[in-house]
């Protein structure tokens, strides 16, 4: 094997004789064991779930096959429908009001602010914790016998209300005001490194051209940013589809399903509800999402490497 | 070169195969001991299930518990899939109903004939209970109990101050609930899952159309009745009793609605006998410091919900010796009564003394008894007693849905009741 | 921005204001759910059901937190969180140093040791962010028993690096793109080999990216709660596990200040590993894994 291959060995090409062959494999050698986990784990498991969801898989998994039929039973679902509005309605606001907060919070920030490392730390401490702990605290600040509600009230204003956890139409956005809780301090903490790391220079030269601050933000500082925007919607949308610790420790899905997402419908229904086919196949629709947000970052992802 | 690459990878597999070799901790049962997978976690449940592992101990059996909360038991049967699937399930899990169906389907289940046969079940348990627990003619699970899933469980002093009686029939439930409300409590105390949504949407169906249209409609699925104008007005009813809950229903555990009945906050709540577990465990009496009656106008219909363990096959001898010991003992009169005076239930064998326990206990196996002869003894589908589990879940979608959505129009309800039992069958 | 000119006047002074209003309301925000749960975990039951979230306690007590650490029951077991905890450390620190030092490896190779393909293998390992873990616990379940240590602390490890490594791949890819080729290049016809190289040059100006790394991974891992409810046994349970037993089970009276004190305790590493590293966090963020 030693002559092999060395040739095309190493990207910026030293002299390939300085190379042994053994060097040369090297690098495949140590990714070998990595690839090999994700084409094992990750795509020889969704191969599997995709073989389920053509299954009338139940209790667990069979392999007597319906061809699509889950797909279409799943169309007819009414759950599954709202469980997917859902999560275009969680997951736009979602991400929107985190970049919006997010922004606003680094910028202010970066104001040479008195304190700056506490607050910081203050707006990024959530995204230490997961919602299986703090969903003990938010179930109770908005469930509006113990929380919220009851405090204002308590504190005069009998009409006060703020029900969202119980009113079907609402529900939604107690999980998206949870969510920003949770990750808007992280992208908060995204923007601020981004801004760092912007020459001075540039925003100076803006300002002696008598640019006011806040046109100086928009018109020279935010277009710097974009790349920072663009990794913080990835993070942000995966997070969204994965959601499942926080409908399940806030809502549990309901009132009835009202806020469910389809990671809950995709767990509720292959886990406790003995319909593997039909979970399988919700799954693959959610891996489908998933793509559709994926191939735009890898394509970014590849490219900028081309230049790195 | 070659010395310090060496080096460097036999420093990263040592640390490797440290590590791995420190973490190998298999969960597993140990030869003697039984590990049990089970949901019982609030107050009285733990207790009831004490007394089993306190008495395999005595006979020197391992316990090894494995109690996962939440949910109903959603979490738990999360957990015994994966250990399933990897080959590794637990000695016992509590499985009920059709489920044991399903799991001895799969081959997973060992039989405790060689039990049964020697402690004489055939002639222990009543025929409907011994029907559940097999499968394919073989004994699988052995039951803990027998809970009656229609009461209405209330707390008298809040009763008198409101002036009212405890209810008898639907109607009679209304007047009274808006007595208690003008008298400044909640008249019913509810907690907003699913799981509970349909257990009183079952007593309503009952109560408002009978024990026989309950089994047309929700154990046999028959179409016409699941869509029809009897189911229409049952719904009616159902979301008529939302009028007499509370706003911080959302997600609140079974338990602490009792609790709420307990304290005096609530007058009433529709709840299994487990909630009796919890009266019990705060030292109240029956009769006197709380009241039971069956689910207003359901006095002639026993809705079962019978808690089981079912035993999975193991090969090792000394388990599976630990595992026999096990089944034994669920149906000793030992553990059937101190188990069902902690929980609320009636013993799984009727043939046991019954003066310890109480009045609402006695009642509810006089009633187990009168209903098995008359008719009017119907498995419970909100426990999973009647229907497959996929079934089951498409049913409390369109329950809990439309019991928390103002909109939705009974008509509506009806209607994909019906969709909802042919869809889920594929 | 450091050179944003201040001058005192009355405007510049009110917008100076608004700034802080608006931080230090945002920083009440983010602080209030914090607030409510150690306030509520040092109150006795009587103070909680009379006041509302926000009532300072007038009797503190700690009694809650010795209770959530070693007594609070869970079906019949009254051992509190506590020894959950330390399973909690023996899965989190073997599967964050697995994963870090694979990745790190694997960003190294992919960045300083390209060959053809090697994006198709990054693009390939870089899905496995994505995948919504739901998806994966049966055929875990599988693969675990097929590998014999179902329901063991090393079959949780070997599920976090499993999936952990695509994470930490791309922090470190992401990193090693921006240092410049020269400097290995050099060192290449130097004769370094592999590892060397790795050693000398990249390991020592790693420290920024491995922080991220870490803290990522041991975040994610602590907090899982999926993996470790379905791939543990009775006595291999991460303490997420044992914090939602514990808040889901209640004897009649719901024990408010308990439940806080118990998710505390889980949430007190994670919060440690934030407040003490944080700043490194951040800093860590702006050399390199942010790149878009």
């Amino acid at each position: 094997m030693k002559n092999t291959s060395t040739a095309r060995a190493g990207h910026p090409a030293p002299r390939a004789s300085t190379l042994s062959g053994w060097q040369a494999w090297l690098p495949r050698l140590v990714l070998a064991p990595s690839v090999a986990i994700s084409l094992f784990f990750v795509y020889g498991f969704m191969l599997w779930t995709f073989i389920l969801s053509l299954t009338s898989s139940r209790m667990l998994p069979s392999y007597d096959f319906v061809g699509f039929g889950q797909y279409a039973r799943l169309m007819q679902n009414e759950r599954w429908w709202v469980a997917s509005t859902n999560l275009m309605i969680f997951g736009s606001l979602f991400v929107v009001i985190c970049l919006v907060i997010g922004v606003l919070l680094a910028m202010l920030l970066d104001q040479k602010i008195r304190q700056e490392g506490a607050l910081r730390t203050i707006y990024l401490y959530p995204m230490a914790l997961s919602f299986i702990v703090t969903g003990v605290v938010w179930k109770w600040l908005l469930n509006p016998s113990l929380g919220i509600q009851a405090m204002v009230r308590s504190w005069g204003f009998e009409s006060f209300r703020f029900d969202w956890l119980v009113d079907s139409d609402m529900v939604i956005y107690t999980l998206v005001i949870a969510a920003v809780w949770q990750a808007s301090g992280f992208v908060m903490a995204l923007f601020l490194a981004g801004l760092r790391g912007i020459d001075d220079s540039i925003i100076k030269a803006a300002q002696l051209d008598g640019a006011s601050l806040p046109r100086v933000y928009w018109r020279v500082v935010m277009p710097c940013l974009r790349p920072v925007v663009f990794s913080a919607v990835m993070i942000l949308a995966h997070i969204a589809i994965k959601s499942f610790d926080l409908v399940v420790a806030l809502t549990g899905g309901g009132p009835g399903y009202a806020s469910d997402l389809p990671a809950t419908f995709m767990y509720a229904h292959a886990f406790n509800r003995a319909q593997i086919g039909l979970g399988s196949a919700s799954a693959m629709l959610m891996l489908g999402g998933v793509l559709a947000i994926l191939i735009p970052y890898l394509y970014s992802e590849l490219r900028s490497r081309r230049h790195g | 070169m070659p010395m310090l690459k060496k080096t460097a990878l036999k420093k990263t597999s040592l640390a490797l195969a440290t590590t791995l070799a420190g973490l190998t901790m298999i969960g597993q049962a140990q030869a003697n001991e039984v590990e049990v997978l089970h949901w019982w976690t609030s107050g009285g449940e733990a207790r009831a299930a004490n007394v089993l592992k306190d008495l395999m101990e005595a006979e020197g059996y391992g316990w090894e518990d494995f109690a996962v909360a939440g949910g109903g038991g959603e979490t738990a049967m999360t957990v015994l899939k994966s250990r399933a699937m990897s080959g590794n399930p637990p000695s016992a899990a509590q499985i009920k109903g059709p489920e044991i169906q399903e799991w001895g389907e799969l081959g997973l289940l060992g039989s405790l004939d060689d039990v049964a046969e020697a402690e004489n079940w055939d002639a222990l348990l009543p025929e409907v209970v011994a029907d559940i627990m097999q499968y394919d003619g073989e004994y699988v699970a052995v039951p803990a109990n027998v809970h009656r899933v229609n009461w209405l469980w209330a707390n008298p002093e809040v009763l008198d101050d409101a002036g009212v009686a405890m209810p008898t029939t639907l109607d009679e439930l209304f007047a009274a609930g808006e007595a208690i409300r003008d008298a400044g409590y909640i008249p019913l105390a509810h907690g907003g899952q699913a799981w509970q949504d349909a257990t009183i949407f079952e007593s309503v169906v009952i109560g408002s159309q009978g024990g026989e249209f309950y089994q047309r409609a929700l154990v046999d699925l028959d179409p016409e009745a699941l869509g029809g104008e009897q189911m229409v007005d049952a719904l009616e009813d159902f979301k008529r009793l939302r009028t007499l809950m509370d706003d911080g229903m959302s997600g609140r555990d079974w338990n602490i609605a009792t609790g709420m009945v307990i304290d005096g906050e609530a007058a009433m709540q529709m709840m299994g006998d487990w909630a009796k577990g919890e009266f019990t465990a705060r030292g109240l009496t029956a009769g006197e410091d709380y009241l039971c009656a069956p689910a207003p106008g359901t006095e002639d219909v026993f809705a079962f919900n019978i808690d089981s363990l079912a035993m999975f096959r193991v090969t090792d001898e000394a388990e599976l010796e630990a595992q026999h010991a096990l089944a034994r003992l669920v149906l000793e009169p030992t553990f059937q009564e101190a188990f069902n005076l902690a929980k609320g239930s009636i013993p799984a064998r009727p043939d046991l003394d019954m003066s310890e326990f109480d009045s609402c206990a006695q009642q509810s196996l006089s009633d187990f008894q009168r209903t098995a002869e008359e008719g009017g003894l119907v498995p419970s589908m909100a426990h999973g007693m009647a229907v497959r589990a996929d079934i089951q879940g498409a049913i409390f979608d369109v329950v809990t849905n439309y019991f928390n959505d103002d909109d939705m129009q009974a008509e509506e309800a009806a209607e994909r009741l019906v969709n909802a039992a042919e869809a889920a069958s594929f | 921005m450091a050179n944003v000119i201040r001058r005192q006047t009355l405007a510049a002074r009110v917008s100076r204001l608004a700034v802080y209003s608006v931080l230090i309301l945002a920083a009440l925000f983010y602080l209030l759910p914090l607030a409510v749960m150690l306030m509520t975990s040092v109150k006795p039951l009587s103070e909680i059901s009379a006041g509302t979230l926000l009532t300072l306690p007038q009797n503190p007590t700690l009694a809650p937190w010795t209770k959530a650490w070693g007594e609070a029951c869970t079906g019949m077991r009254c051992d509190g969180v506590g020894g959950y905890f330390w399973n909690s450390f023996a899965i989190v620190i073997p599967a964050v140093l697995i994963s870090t030092t694979i990745g790190a490896l694997n960003g190294y190779a992919l960045t300083k040791w390209r060959f053809k393909g090697s994006e198709l293998v990054f693009a390939l390992m870089l899905f496995g962010c994505f995948i919504p873990f739901q998806v994966v616990l049966l055929p875990m379940a599988q693969t675990l028993g097929w590998l014999g240590i179902s329901s063991s602390r090393a079959g949780l490890v070997l599920v976090h690096v499993v999936f952990g490594i695509a994470f930490t791949t791309l922090f470190f890819r992401n990193f090693y793109v921006g240092i410049p080729n020269e400097l290995v290049s050099a060192a290449k016809l130097d004769g370094a080999g592999f590892f060397r190289i790795f050693w000398r040059i990249l390991l020592p100006v790693s420290t920024p990216i491995i922080v991220v790394s870490v803290i990522w991974q041991f975040t994610q891992i602590w907090n899982d709660f999926l993996f470790g409810v379905a791939f543990s046994a009775h006595n291999t349970q991460p303490v997420t596990v044992a914090l939602n037993n514990l808040v889901n089970t209640s004897t009649g009276v719901r024990e408010y200040n308990v439940d806080m004190a118990a998710a505390m305790i889980a949430a007190l590493p994670t919060l440690v590993v934030y407040v003490l590293a944080g700043k490194y966090f951040v800093r860590g963020l702006t050399a390199g894994s942010v790149k878009g």
